[in-house]
Formats: C-alpha cells, structure tokens, sequence
C-alpha cells in the first residue's frame, strides 16, 4: 500500500495571534511552527500501517522552503519520502489542485489529510482533492481500518458516530481518534540522523484556481472584567437578569 | 438566478440550523436583490422555511437518500444550483455540511468559505467575516469564483424571521451507483440528547473533576439546564469521557449561548474553542485559573459543593418560572 499523508505547517497551538502589515497578514514573528495536530494524527496512524501491514508513507506539504523543519520532523517520525510544492499555500482550493497533482503522479493507495489545519481552519482540502481526483472520501475519521482494497471508517457525526465502507483508492480527513494522543511519536535521535538523509523532493506548482482571498483580519473585541459571585442564587440570578441567557 | 440553501432534517423534521442557515441566505438575498431557494431531502412541513424567509422549495423525496450521502448530497445539490442559475449557496456548520460542501466546492468550481459570522461585508466584490486560527481571530475573505459556498458558523447569525410562502416543488435529481461508494453500515447515535453542534448551553468538565465516576453531577447539571455535556482535552485523552466530547482548538468549537465550565483551568486551546460562546461561567476551586480571565460570571469554590448547590437552585428556578 502507497500512502500519502499531507502535511500543513501550522503555528503550535499554544500561539499568541497577531496580524501585521494593517492587518492584512498573519504575524509569524516568534511564532513556533508544528505539523498540523490532525495531520499527525493521521500520520501517526499510517505509521501503523507501515508496520503491521507493509505500507510505504510518503508525505506532501505545499508551501516554500521555510516548511521543511516541519517536514524533517515528520521524516523523523518515520515518513519514508518528503514532497514539496514550491509555493505559498494561498488557499485550500488552490492546495488541493496542488495536492491533487502529486497525488496523480504518485498513484497512492490512501491519502490522509488532517480535516482541517488549526490556521486557517478550511476544512476543504481532503474533500476538494477526492473530488477532482475521483477518489473515495470520508470526513472527520475517527478510525480506518484496511484489508485489501476495503476500507473501513468511523466518522464522527453530530453527537454520535458513523461505520461506512468504501474501497482504496481513499482520501481520509482524520483527527483525533485515528490513534490516541498516547500514540503519537517524538522522533527519537536515530529518527532524527535518518531524517536528515532521506529524500526531500521539491516539485514546481502547478497552474491551479486561487478562489478566495483572505484581505484583512481583526482580532476579537477584549473581554470585560469577569463578575465573581459568592453563591449560586445570585449566579442563577445574574444569567437569568443580565445575561438572560436562562 | 437565487440564492440556494441547503436545510437540513433529521426523521423529516427541519433542523434548527436550517432555520439559521435559511435566515443568512436571506440576508444575501436581499443584498443582490434575488430570492431564497432551499433544497430539502426526505423533509415535510416546508411552510416552516417560509418563515425565514424562503420562497421556494425544491423538494428531494428518495429512499436512497434516508440516510446522509455527502457524495450523493453533494451531487444533487449541485444539479439543484445549475437548474436555478444559483451564484452562492448556503449550508451549515454541521458535520455533514463540512463533509459535503468541499465535495460540492469541486462540482461547482466554486471558493468555500467556511465559519462566517456575519452576513457578507458586501456582494461586488463578495467578501465576508469567518473566523480563523481557531477562534483567536476573524479574516475577511474574498471570494473570486463565478458560484460561492458559504457555511455559516453555528449560532452566528441567529433566527431572523421573515415572512415568505415558500413554494414547494418535487425535483428528481439524477444519481448513479457511482455516487454511494462510500456506504454507511451502522449509525451510533444516542437519540434524544442535545449535541453540542445543536445545543444553546453546553456544561463541560475538566480534570477538576478528578475522574469519571464524578460525571454524574455534570449530566445532571446538564440535564436540569437542558444542555450537552462536553469536557476538555486532558479529559477525553485519558479516556474519562468519548473524543466526541472534546471541546477545544483540537476538538469541536462551541458557539453556544451559555457555556459553564466545572474544573477547567483554561488553556489557551481550550479557551480558543469555546470563545464564540456568548456567556461564559467558570466554577474552579482555583482563583489563579486562566479561565476567569476570560469568563463573564465566576464562582471561586470546590466543585463538588457548587455543582449539586446550583442544580438545586436551577431546579428551584425552573419550577418557578416554568
């Protein structure tokens, strides 16, 4: 089985927001980059593959050359080969017709995407890249098991969750649930020498679609002062008369 | 040429948020001066969409489609937007709205903007606010493409009523075995509970709680208020409580109109997740808890008294003014 796990590079949650230049970009200044939690998520759980069941794990981000710390970790972690799209992530259209073609040329098996990247928080990119291509897709996967050309998933749904089957070729948006937040791997030295050694391949973009555009951002307004209250009557009271939300 | 909104249902009835998705598609409606189109499948009492201001209803009545097909939804609501010229089309934040709408984005060519708050900032060119960076900030966002997708953010825009008579009209989409390649085999759903996409006040947990058999407390605080439960991260990594409750930058955001948390400190993750809340109470034994900061009620004491003491009240409360 051929995998592919898209990576995006995103500001560690932690991450104080800010924007600059009027307001018009996202200030990166001091900020730590990580790979998207529900990527390695994902990435996690094709490890696993690789293991119990003989799988190769390749690893794709579109993005310039400042995502290959990124990358190199998900190398260390034990992705086999790296592929970079040569150009700023515009927009999830856009990284999806990206992703699209090195899925193409790669002819993978599975494709595993994060359901959405803790930035810009789209949502679009596994489901648009299934589409084009043609590809089965299941959203917010919780689980995927694969026996053959079978795949099955749970997915969750509004307070509750969903068993489908589908066949390979399929594009997975995972998150949480795919394996256990225990199950994730810090690269270890040896992973980290290794890394260092395997192919990092950087492929030029192709002509794609940039169908939206962000042009500005605000931050939300700041939060009044918080009313401590000694007893629960006067709580009830307070949400009931001011807040009235009860 | 109109705006098209897809409303969803559950067992034929119409969902709160197709009654907010409705009330947003009208708002675009009036800016470009068209009228409100809604798709429905398997779905009765349309009138109710009249009221949001729908005008008319293409009706999709199909046993193939009882059960949700993001593939095969995505492919009827298209051919719904090219039989009514449609230029922006609606949904929801629901799970199976973010599932189908990247799939009807690729159909219909179109730029999605998920998570909008508002209604657009203005219509040439198409430019709206949705939230980012997980709830620590807003973009705004335009949209270039011919045909628009918006998925308007739980709880945003509200209910505006806006008195139509809303046509119905059967449509028969066409839909090959190609299009249920991916089958649903089970649904794992407990009925009758409010889930905190739906819910207007969700009460949450953290390790406050100090484990699992301590719940019961939370559920009936829950229950008395006629909210969802959800817990924070640490929570739901030890296994205290299931993923799907998981509330924060990494799990599910809440847009609810009453948000209390019980013996959750606040990491900046978590607050992020829940920021769209309206009102937030924070219960914590801690009066150094991050989450005070960013509260608007708080009560500084040991869960295990303030919890049960305010169901009683709330009870008190609610026989009063039932």
């Amino acid at each position: 089985m051929k995998i592919l796990v898209c990576i995006s590079n995103v500001p560690d949650t932690t991450s104080k927001i800010n924007f600059t230049d009027g307001d018009t970009k996202f200030d990166t200044n001091g900020v730590q980059f990580v790979i998207n939690p529900n990527d390695e998520f994902g990435l996690t759980r094709a490890m696993w593959f690789k293991e119990k069941q003989g799988a190769t794990v390749h690893i794709a981000t579109v993005g310039e050359a400042t995502v290959e710390p990124t990358m190199r970790k998900a190398l260390a972690i034990g992705a086999d080969e790296g592929i970079r799209v040569n150009v700023a992530p515009t927009d999830g259209y856009f990284v999806a017709e990206q992703l699209a073609a090195v899925v193409k040329n790669g002819e993978y098996d599975l494709v595993i995407a994060g359901r959405e990247s803790i930035d810009y928080n789209g949502g679009m990119v596994p489901g648009i890249l299934a589409t084009m291509l043609g590809m089965n897709f299941v959203n917010t996967c919780i689980s995927l098991e694969i026996e053959g050309d079978t795949a099955t998933a749970i997915r969750e749904i509004d307070g509750g969750k969903e068993t489908v089957k589908t066949a390979l070729p399929l594009v997975i948006g995972g998150q949480k649930g795919l394996v256990e937040e225990s199950d994730l791997k810090i690269p270890n030295m040896r992973g980290i020498m290794m890394a260092r050694k395997k192919a990092l391949n950087v492929v030029e973009p192709v002509d794609a679609t940039k169908a939206t555009q962000d042009v500005s951002f605000d931050k939300p307004a700041a939060k009044g002062q918080v009313k401590l209250v000694d007893s629960v009557d006067e709580l009830v009271d307070l949400l009931h008369n001011e807040a009235k939300v009860i | 040429m109109s705006i098209l909104v897809y409303t969803e249902s559950e067992n034929g009835k119409f969902k709160k948020n197709a009654f907010e998705v409705a009330s947003y598609a009208k708002a675009v409606a009036d800016q470009m001066g068209t009228s409100v189109t809604a798709i429905s499948f398997n779905a009765s009492e349309h009138e109710n969409l009249g009221a949001y201001g729908v005008s008319k209803v293409l009706n999709v009545t199909h046993d193939i489609l009882k059960t949700f097909n993001a593939e095969a939804y995505a492919k009827v609501i298209a051919q719904g937007a090219e039989k009514e010229g449609a230029k922006v089309v609606v949904v929801s934040s629901s799970a199976n709205s973010k599932f189908l709408a990247p799939i009807l984005a690729a159909k219909l060519k179109a730029g999605y903007v998920p998570n909008v708050v508002a209604a657009p900032d203005s219509t040439s060119p198409f430019k709206v606010k949705r939230t980012a960076f997980s709830n620590k900030g807003f973009a705004h966002t335009e949209i270039s493409t011919d045909i628009k997708i918006i998925g308007v953010s739980n709880n945003a825009f509200g209910l505006k009523e806006n008195q139509a008579d809303a046509q119905v009209e059967d449509f028969s989409p066409e839909l090959g075995d190609g299009d249920f390649s991916v089958k649903s085999v089970d649904i794992d759903k407990v009925a009758g509970k409010v889930t905190i996409a739906d819910a207007e006040i969700v009460v949450s947990g953290g390790r406050g709680m100090k484990g699992p058999e301590n719940w019961g407390m939370i559920e009936e605080l829950a229950d008395v208020l006629g909210a969802a439960t959800a817990c924070s991260k640490p929570v739901s990594d030890m296994g205290w409580r299931p993923h799907g409750e998981h509330v924060g930058q990494t799990g599910k955001p809440v847009a609810a109109n009453l948000y209390v948390a019980v013996g959750i400190s606040g990491a900046i993750q978590h607050l992020a997740g829940v920021s769209a809340s309206k009102t937030k109470v924070v219960i914590n034994n801690d009066p150094e808890a991050p989450f005070f900061k960013a509260a608007d009620y708080g009560i500084v004491g040991d869960a295990f008294e303030v919890v049960p003491k305010l169901v009683e009240k709330l009870k008190e409360f609610k026989a009063q003014n039932a």
